[in-house]
């Protein structure tokens, strides 16, 4: 008994961390559950096991065209947001200049601005131009709250390279393009990996800006938002399931690579 | 490694460039923010002080300012809920985040990267899904209901679903990731000889945690919490779903004003006000903590 009290108070973190993810985990294993649901039009309350939703993807009515929309804005949004946000955090991790503090505001503002006030302004600002939403007024809402949080991710990763790299580059006659290109941005690209994953994700799961700027286009997070209020189709949680195994599937290989090549170098 | 100190930023000496070369680098992306963060909020200030001129959806400039303090003697109510909720949640998060990041960081072994795919992963199943999954868990036919009615914690009445308790769980989870990564990150940066040192000292377990992990994992918390609080205030899709009437927030009051009532200025009044409001608290918040170093 004693031994079992001292086993519990040795790994009382790890059994909290254990709950934790417990807690973390159990809306993700329901919606993966449900989407096997034998269910008609609402996935409320189990009625039997079933493959045919996974067999059937696009089943419901307007879902896949919303799927596609979600993957064009969050694309398009990711590729964009993740080159201006690299440049501005290669700007302000490696350069003295005026105005630093002013674009670290600048950064910093978006993040701290709640999303419906983000949504709220860019449609005002629509409305009184007599510009139509549509995917553009949501592709542009979408690189704008991403920008942010590329700079953080991409910044962070630049602050923690070791100098000393760069300047054995230099050591070895190595001009600045060459110990950017060679160097540099190799030991940076990680960084940038994961920025564009957290942008892609963020754009993928946004609703409230979305819902302000995209007018009458349907996206995945819209098409769920409206269908709650009926019933929400299995095949919903399918999808959901779906980028769920297909995106941990990216990250763990993308993790495992990483592993090798870095057992490679040292 | 021969060099005692860590490879971080300070330690790099920034280039004291005189060329037009870091404004190119930064053109594009703060010109970006520019048209679509800073020229919408302007617009949102000139349209909160607009009046409608009869026809809907037709509103002309008054300069009435009169707008703000009507707007909020009319939704103080749901202003307080927001921010009454938003601070449980972040409270929430914080204590279940903390343990979670300080044991990934320090007890995890070669687990560390698996179980820092594990706390983002959730993000990858739409944030509307599982919180449609927390009405069900939450609801009659769930578990938690049915577990707590046989240990007699609530009442067979009592529901916990469609209430300010599945409110603040809702917000309580979905900001989760945001609360853990960056208390990790300041966690994951102490150096462990640090804590050797303290050790050394004669400081027990406990007091190195008081002394020295904790402080050097403020950053993180600070902001973890800021990460938390701000979405959570905002938001309005936790209280439409797992809520009932009386516990709306402001963000419900800002969404019906714009697209129900097509009350353009009152939307744009209630927004500027609760982004007047978060900046406050954060300024406010970010002083007293004491960090200069955000995110």
């Amino acid at each position: 008994m004693k031994r079992l009290t001292r086993w519990f108070s040795k790994n009382l973190i790890r059994i909290y961390a254990g709950l934790a993810f417990i807690y973390l985990f159990i809306p993700v294993l329901y919606t993966f559950i449900y989407s096997f649901n034998d269910s008609g039009k609402t996935n409320l309350i189990w009625k039997g096991f079933t493959f045919e939703k996974w067999s059937n993807p696009c089943g419901a009515p307007d879902i896949c065209s919303a799927l596609g929309n979600s993957f064009l804005i969050g694309f398009t949004s990711t590729f964009v947001s993740t080159v201006l946000g690299t440049l501005i955090a290669f700007a302000l991790g490696r350069y003295k200049f005026r105005g630093r503090s002013t674009t670290n505001l600048l950064i910093f503002l978006p993040m701290a601005t709640p999303e419906i006030v983000l949504g709220a302004s860019l449609l005002t600002m629509f409305i009184n131009f007599g510009f139509n939403t549509s995917l553009l007024t949501a592709i542009i809402a979408h690189v704008m709250f991403c920008i942010s949080f590329v700079v953080v991710t991409v910044k962070a990763r630049i602050a923690s390279l070791d100098p000393r790299l760069e300047q054995a580059a230099m050591d070895l006659y190595a001009n600045e393009w060459q110990t950017f290109r060679r160097v540099t941005f190799p030991l940076v690209l990680p960084g940038v990996a994961a920025a564009a994953l957290l942008a892609f994700s963020l754009s993928f799961d946004d609703f409230i800006i979305t819902n302000f700027t995209a007018g009458t286009v349907n996206t995945f997070p819209k098409f769920v938002y409206v269908a709650a209020g009926r019933g929400i189709p299995a095949q919903a949680n399918v999808i959901g399931s779906a980028m769920f195994i297909i995106a941990v599937t990216v990250v763990i290989l993308g993790q495992v690579l990483g592993n090798k090549r870095k057992s490679k170098v040292s | 490694m021969a060099v005692i100190s860590r490879p971080s930023g300070k330690v790099f000496a920034l280039k004291d460039n005189k060329s037009l070369f870091p404004y190119l680098l930064l053109a594009p992306g703060l010109l970006w923010l520019f048209m679509f963060f800073i020229l919408p909020i302007a617009n949102l200030a000139q349209m909160s002080t607009k009046t409608n001129s009869g026809e809907t959806g037709q509103f002309e400039q008054t300069y009435r300012f009169a707008n703000f303090i009507d707007s909020f003697m009319d939704a103080s109510g749901q202003f307080a809920r927001s921010f009454l909720y938003a601070t449980l949640a972040t409270l929430i998060a914080l204590a279940i985040a903390y343990p979670l990041a300080y044991a990934i960081a320090f007890k995890s072994g070669k687990w560390k990267n698996v179980l820092l795919v594990l706390v983002i992963a959730p993000f990858f199943v739409s944030f509307l899904l599982r919180t449609i999954a927390w009405k069900q868990i939450l609801g009659e036919e769930g578990p938690v209901t049915a577990i707590l009615r046989t240990l007699h914690i609530i009442s067979p009445q009592t529901t916990l679903t469609s209430s300010a308790f599945a409110v603040v769980t809702g917000l309580a989870y979905n900001f989760l990731p945001f609360m853990t990564l960056p208390i990790y990150a300041s966690l994951e940066r102490i150096d462990p000889r640090t804590l050797e040192a303290s050790g050394d000292l004669y400081a027990n377990g406990f007091t190195t945690f008081r002394k020295v992990t904790l402080p050097l994992s403020m950053p993180g918390v600070v902001a973890g919490t800021l990460l938390t609080f701000i979405p959570a205030a905002g938001d309005y899709i936790n209280a439409n779903i797992l809520g009932n009437p009386n516990t709306k927030m402001l963000g419900n009051v800002i969404e019906a004003r714009f697209f129900k009532i097509v009350d353009y200025p009152t939307a744009a009044a209630l927004s500027f006000t609760l982004m007047a409001a978060i900046l406050i608290l954060v300024t406010f918040y970010i002083r007293k903590a004491g960090t200069e170093e955000l995110v």
